[in-house]
């Protein structure tokens, strides 16, 4: 357990230990390994081996792994283009991810999907959605089917400021709160919607928590590079939701290190802002609060170490890798495997 | 066998699925205690309950989009947008979302949904609640699409539609919900992607969807009476699957190929059977293949506009008639 008299003078973490040393490990590894891969996958990008479009998440990696660290095994997530942090959260192996950056047969859905889609089933995530809202209904049908069947699992779903400003929002925010929809709405404010600051663009100075009225449901805005809050959040919601209490809106505040896309350089942002943010650096945070709890110096490199080593041999055994075979170009269009549209 | 109106063959065959398998759902919006603006879901609420039968706010991106992700996760939805017209607030779920998760995910994901829609003019409803998309649909990988003529074709299409276990797009015509036919008793399930012989005949093919279909019959019966041209009329019914095969044979055997498209001209279904044929059996036809469709316009209100833009049974006999003649 962790030792809460070892607790920093001055500290702002909480005293509360309800998260105690087992789950506090489970965010800073998860966060660690978002860390880890989202920039390996920009030394790949720089070194033409993760082709097309990529977006990072560097920055708001405690978003990612306090929502997905508080889940339990059968709650689904519902991603965006900038999907890569939640997929990693859930546990897919590093080489999956990596491997579908880099278009190789070992990828998570061999190369069809690429950077925007990612999607593993088996790990709860039920895909990444890059038309800006899209799959926040599609989150709502899920969770339909959870009360329908009687199931108690959340479907939780990931989107980006710039996605309170479309039609989808607020068509499920309001149908998931009619139905009163085991589903977890998680928005993302790293202040910009591409490039154009959110609050140049918005009525409101919260884009998601100020329109959760019109919508019944509670104004919640968190602290989204802290994981512990976010990770307490999360299972106040999740919990909600699976007593039949019907769905969240969540505005958790974070910023991405890198621009929106590779094609990016963020020259939009004022000077001292990205450095502001790095200071509160959710991964630099996370140390302390670990060491706060108790947890040693050697603990936090062992589990900085092990991710490293897991990323460098997921890179090796992604460049190995061949590129998909020629013949999944016309499979799986229909169910029957193929992509026969006539006899 | 008894006489079914279209609209309560779309009931009816709504029923039979619910009552086979609890997880078929039927969402829309005012389909449930309303019984549906065209009365084509009247008495589902009352007999499967508010649970299975749920109407939902005007809200076709949500209808569309919870329809997928309980078909991804168990459910077999059945989900209604009122106009086909509406399509075009809730397209990215008919084209980027439904038919490109499977195969974004190498397989992962799957899709088994079926959306219905009122389709079609005749109603003099205008420009926004009249158009025949099924078009829109038919181009995109991974759905498919069905449109059926008769109250028996509605039952066993849909059977075969909820049966699917790929998004299919239902398209019923506005204008033929208070049409009869003869509906045997029983359960009714067919094959999607099968062409029907409606009317056989030996001078041409006539290739017809929903109610181009009784049109085309008209047609042919007008110009065998007046003309002692024999058409046959093949009932598309499958654009997706698309059963090329019933239709390469019977122009193999009628030499001529007419199509009567109720959608404007430009990339109308027929374009792309007409390729076909001419790619497949150029040396079968004895003429140039023609196509009758609606002018590359809007649809207007008015009755006398409306009747004038859509393929009529005098047009198409006409038409017909001076081909086969030229």
């Amino acid at each position: 357990m962790a030792k809460i008299e070892d607790r920093a003078p001055g500290s702002t973490a909480s005293l509360n230990d309800d998260i105690g040393e087992e789950k506090r490990l489970a965010l800073y590894r998860t966060q660690v390994v978002i860390r880890e891969a989202e920039q390996r996958a920009y030394d790949l990008f720089l070194q033409n081996l993760v082709k097309g479009t990529s977006h990072l998440s560097l920055g708001q990696e405690a978003v990612a792994a306090g929502f997905a660290v508080a889940m339990r095994p059968g709650d689904l997530s519902f991603c965006t283009y900038r999907g890569h942090a939640h997929t990693l959260a859930r546990g897919v192996p590093v080489s999956k991810v990596l491997g579908e950056l880099m278009q190789r047969d070992i990828g998570l859905m061999r190369g069809k999907g690429g950077s925007m889609h990612l999607t593993s089933v088996d790990h709860g995530v039920m895909g990444s959605y890059a038309i800006i809202g899209a799959h926040l209904p599609i989150a709502c049908g899920a969770a339909w089917r959870a009360q329908y069947k009687g199931q108690k699992d959340v479907s939780v779903c990931f989107f980006g400021d710039g996605t309170t400003n479309i039609g989808a929002f607020h068509e499920a925010l309001n149908f998931a709160a009619v139905w009163k929809l085991p589903v977890v709405f998680v928005c993302e404010n790293n202040l910009y919607m591409e490039y154009t600051p959110i609050s140049e663009v918005t009525a409101v100075e919260h884009p998601a928590a100020d329109r959760a009225a019109s919508y019944g449901l509670p104004r919640i805005v968190v602290d989204g590079n802290d994981a512990d809050a976010v990770y307490r959040i999360a299972a106040v919601a999740y919990d909600k939701a699976r007593a039949g209490d019907g769905p969240s809106l969540i505005e958790c505040m974070t910023y991405r290190y890198s621009g929106h896309s590779r094609a990016d350089p963020a020259k939009y942002r004022p000077e001292g802002e990205l450095e502001k943010w790095k200071a509160r650096d959710p991964i630099k945070l996370y140390r302390e609060r670990l060491k706060q709890f108790g947890v040693g110096d050697d603990a936090i490199a062992r589990i900085d170490s092990e991710v490293k080593r897991e990323v460098d041999e997921a890179t090796e055994l992604c460049k190995a890798a061949p590129p998909p075979s020629l013949d999944i170009l016309t499979t799986d269009v229909y169910a029957d495997g193929g992509f026969a549209w006539r006899n | 066998m008894a006489e079914l109106t279209y609209r309560d063959a779309v009931i009816r065959g709504i029923a039979q699925e619910m009552t086979r398998d609890p997880d078929v759902v039927f969402i829309g919006e005012d389909v449930g205690k309303a019984g549906g603006v065209f009365k084509a879901t009247v008495g589902l609420y009352e007999q499967f309950g508010p649970v299975r039968v749920r109407d939902t706010p005007i809200s076709e991106q949500a209808i569309l989009g919870a329809a997928m992700g309980a078909a991804m996760t168990g459910l077999k939805p059945i989900a209604e947008i009122m106009f086909s017209d509406f399509f075009a607030v809730c397209f990215d779920y008919i084209a980027n979302e439904f038919p490109k998760s499977r195969y974004m995910s190498n397989g992962q994901v799957k899709c088994p949904l079926v959306v219905r829609t009122g389709n079609g003019g005749g109603a003099r409803f205008g420009a926004q609640h009249s158009q025949s998309v099924e078009n829109w649909c038919m181009m995109i990988p991974g759905l498919k699409v069905v449109a059926p003529s008769s109250p028996r074709d509605v039952i066993g299409l849909m059977a075969a539609a909820v049966r699917d276990p790929d998004p299919v797009i239902f398209f019923e015509h506005k204008s033929l919900y208070p049409t009869k036919g003869e509906v045997p008793d029983g359960e009714i399930v067919d094959t999607l992607g099968t062409a029907k012989i409606v009317r056989p005949g030996k001078d041409a093919t006539i290739l017809a969807l929903a109610l181009m279909v009784p049109r085309a019959v008209a047609a042919a019966e007008k110009l065998k009476n007046e003309h002692g041209i024999d058409c046959e009329v093949v009932d598309v019914r499958s654009l997706v699957p698309l059963d090329t095969q019933t239709i390469l044979g019977s122009v193999a055997r009628t030499h001529r190929l007419f199509t009567v498209e109720e959608n404007p001209r430009l990339c109308g279904w027929g374009a792309e059977l007409v390729s076909i044929v001419a790619d497949e059996a150029f040396y079968d036809l004895d003429g140039p293949p023609v196509r009758i469709t609606t002018p590359h316009i809007p649809l207007p209100a008015a009755d006398i506009l409306e009747d004038l833009a859509l393929p009529s049974v005098d047009r198409i006999a006409e038409r017909v008639q001076r081909s086969l003649n030229a």
